[in-house]
């Protein structure tokens, strides 16, 4: 064991290197950078369902919009403040995760896979039904007089930048810790041998119900977090796509790695919008990137530097 | 006359759509069966098989100034071969490679989805294209109703239907009857069979089954390809027709039982008549929230499907 030293090192040169980032990145990629730790945030909650726990969902678009919408409709109907709105999403994030979670969980692989993604089809098309309150594919924007968290303007370009760092440096610390924790290693066996892990005693289901629902609550949290920053809420976000592209990045950067997630979003980011510049089917490249990951390199960019070199990365 | 003809207008509406749904959702059955894969590109072979089927009309119709009927016969030879030969490619480059791991397929085929449609958008543009149909008569719909005066028959009162929608209905149930023939009669269908029954043993008898897997995926993305080929005179070819084939076929593939063929067509009629005759009564967002709830609930609480038998 090299114990806390290195990796807490590594991820607090990371942390700061984009605190860094604030004031030295030009406006243009300062912006695009906020939308990648936002959606980072996204990926490290995927991350620890399906790197950590082993389990693939095909429906965490359904936890992304829960907290994008469980944060939009109050303040939108209700004139929620943001502070309150903000934790709403969070926990409409975990609420939703447990609820598929406790039905999804009876079933194992394929089965779940889809049954995730069924899942969120229901939630996608459930918000296209109630069209008068979410607006469907259209969405609604939040005003920017509302977008105030405790007296900060989450449109000024450097409050946006950096609290989207705070909430991608804080998951990241959480997941950093929690993998490191006694239960996290109960979800890396249930992962490697879950008969094995139930022999040992542990109760499994209700690790895997906990994965879960953690998972649900980073993704509330990064949905929210984006509606909030970006002034946006639309049903795009709940679609098959935003299910897909966090398996992406997560693949990506190396599934079960801390800082994996973070990988793979700038990178599949930055070439999206590179592509997207020349061509209007940008998806080709995530399709394409998704091909030869699973053909050549099924470990991630991550995952293959930790095989190869640096076997005590988180 | 009140709902009753009606009824019949929308079962007939659900009839075409069954037909479709059972050749595209047999495809899949048969690609899981055989190979426990879960193809979530086979919405997009669909796709592929319908604006091919606009490719070769187009050309047989306006390069070669042939009649419509030519064009439309060309595409139904064309069309499914193209697509299967591509699908055989897909398996021989990509899946052969990753063994057919379960997850990692669905994340390969996911893959697949979006080059293929988006490659598609590259090359066929975004606009919806029509096939012109081989023929299209219209033909009244008689309804025999008992009234004041006895026996009577309203011929014709108003709605009618299309002879190119029951060549439809025809056709799909003559290929239907065509793959079970394939598969209970042949060598290739034993072989098939044996292959889904026990893949070790069949190889070890000296069944190629990586080629079997190969025939099998190309038979299965063929099958959706057909469907298309018959569906395109009647909804247009448009790069992203795949979604719903997909979705509909996913539903009926898990109600119908993983893997089982009978079980697969009478829930593609289940479905397709359920959805024809409820989308004329409620919303089809509606509809759609209803049926891919039941799928989930159906693979939690009876993941053998409503008319399988054997327990998961």
């Amino acid at each position: 064991m090299t114990g806390f030293a290195k990796p807490g090192a590594l991820h607090l040169a990371v942390a700061l290197l984009l605190l860094a980032a604030n004031f030295l990145l030009p406006e243009y990629h300062h912006g695009a950078m906020a939308r990648v730790l936002t959606l980072a945030v996204f990926a490290l909650g995927y991350n620890v369902m399906f790197g950590y726990t082993g389990l693939l969902s095909l429906g965490h678009a359904l936890f992304f919009a829960a907290g994008l919408y469980g944060m939009g409709l109050p303040m939108q109907h209700l004139g929620l403040d943001a502070e309150p709105a903000f934790f709403l999403g969070i926990a409409s994030g975990a609420l939703v995760a447990a609820a598929v979670g406790a039905l999804a969980l009876r079933t194992a692989g394929v089965a779940f896979m889809i049954v995730t993604l069924m899942f969120a089809q229901a939630g996608y098309l459930t918000i296209l039904y109630f069209l008068e309150y979410t607006r469907g594919d259209e969405g609604f924007v939040i005003a920017r007089e509302a977008r105030f968290f405790f007296g900060l303007d989450l449109a000024a370009p450097d409050v946006r930048y950096l609290s989207a760092w705070l909430l991608f440096t804080v998951a990241m610390f959480a997941v950093l810790a929690l993998v490191r924790s006694p239960a996290g290693r109960v979800l890396v066996a249930i992962r490697e041998n879950e008969e094995r892990a139930r022999m040992l005693g542990y109760d499994v289901a209700r690790y895997k119900l906990g994965a879960i629902v953690i998972s649900g609550a980073l993704c509330g949290a990064a949905g929210a977090a984006y509606g909030l920053l970006f002034g946006y809420v639309g049903a795009t976000f709940a679609s098959v796509q935003y299910s897909i592209l966090p398996l992406l990045w997560v693949l990506l950067g190396g599934a079960g790695t801390v800082l994996g997630p973070l990988l793979g979003v700038t990178f599949m980011f930055y070439l999206i919008d590179l592509s997207s510049g020349i061509t209007d089917a940008y998806m080709l490249i995530a399709g394409a990137a998704l091909v030869i990951l699973t053909l050549f390199a099924p470990a991630g960019l991550l995952g293959e530097l930790r095989r190869r070199a640096l076997p005590w990365l988180p | 006359m009140d709902i009753g003809p009606y009824l019949l207008l929308a079962s007939l509406e659900g009839a075409v759509l069954a037909a479709v749904l059972s050749l595209t959702a047999l495809g899949l059955s048969l690609v899981f069966g055989v190979m426990r894969v879960v193809n979530v590109a086979h919405g997009e072979f669909f796709m592929l098989g319908a604006v091919a089927s606009w490719f070769v009309a187009t050309f047989v119709d306006e390069t070669l100034g042939a009649p419509a009927w030519l064009g439309f016969a060309a595409a139904l030879a064309c069309a499914p071969l193209a697509v299967g030969a591509l699908a055989w490619a897909a398996d021989r480059l990509v899946l052969e490679r990753v063994g057919y791991d379960p997850e990692r397929t669905i994340v390969a085929t996911i893959g697949l989805l979006y080059i293929i449609q988006q490659a598609t958008l590259m090359g066929f543009g975004p606009d919806a294209r029509p096939v012109q149909p081989p023929f299209n008569h219209r033909l009244a719909l008689p309804w025999v109703e008992w009234g004041e005066e006895g026996l009577a028959l309203y011929w014709p009162w108003g709605l009618s239907t299309t002879s190119y929608k029951l060549f439809v209905i025809g056709a799909a149930v003559a290929l239907l009857i065509g793959v079970w023939l394939v598969l209970s009669r042949t060598r290739l269908g034993l072989v098939m069979r044996a292959t889904q029954f026990d893949r070790e043993t069949a190889q070890a008898f000296g069944i190629p089954v990586d080629r079997v897997f190969a025939m099998t995926f190309a038979i299965g993305a063929g099958l959706a390809a057909v469907a298309a080929v018959l569906i395109v005179p009647i909804q247009q070819a448009h790069y992203l027709m795949g979604g719903d084939p997909l979705l509909l076929s996913f539903i009926v593939v898990i109600i119908g039982g993983l893997g089982s063929l009978r079980g697969t067509v009478l829930a593609a009629l289940l479905i397709g008549m359920s959805d024809g005759i409820i989308s004329v009564f409620f919303s089809p967002t509606l509809a759609k929230i209803l049926a891919t709830l039941l799928v989930a609930m159906v693979l939690v609480f009876r993941p053998q499907g409503l008319f399988g038998a054997r327990p998961a």
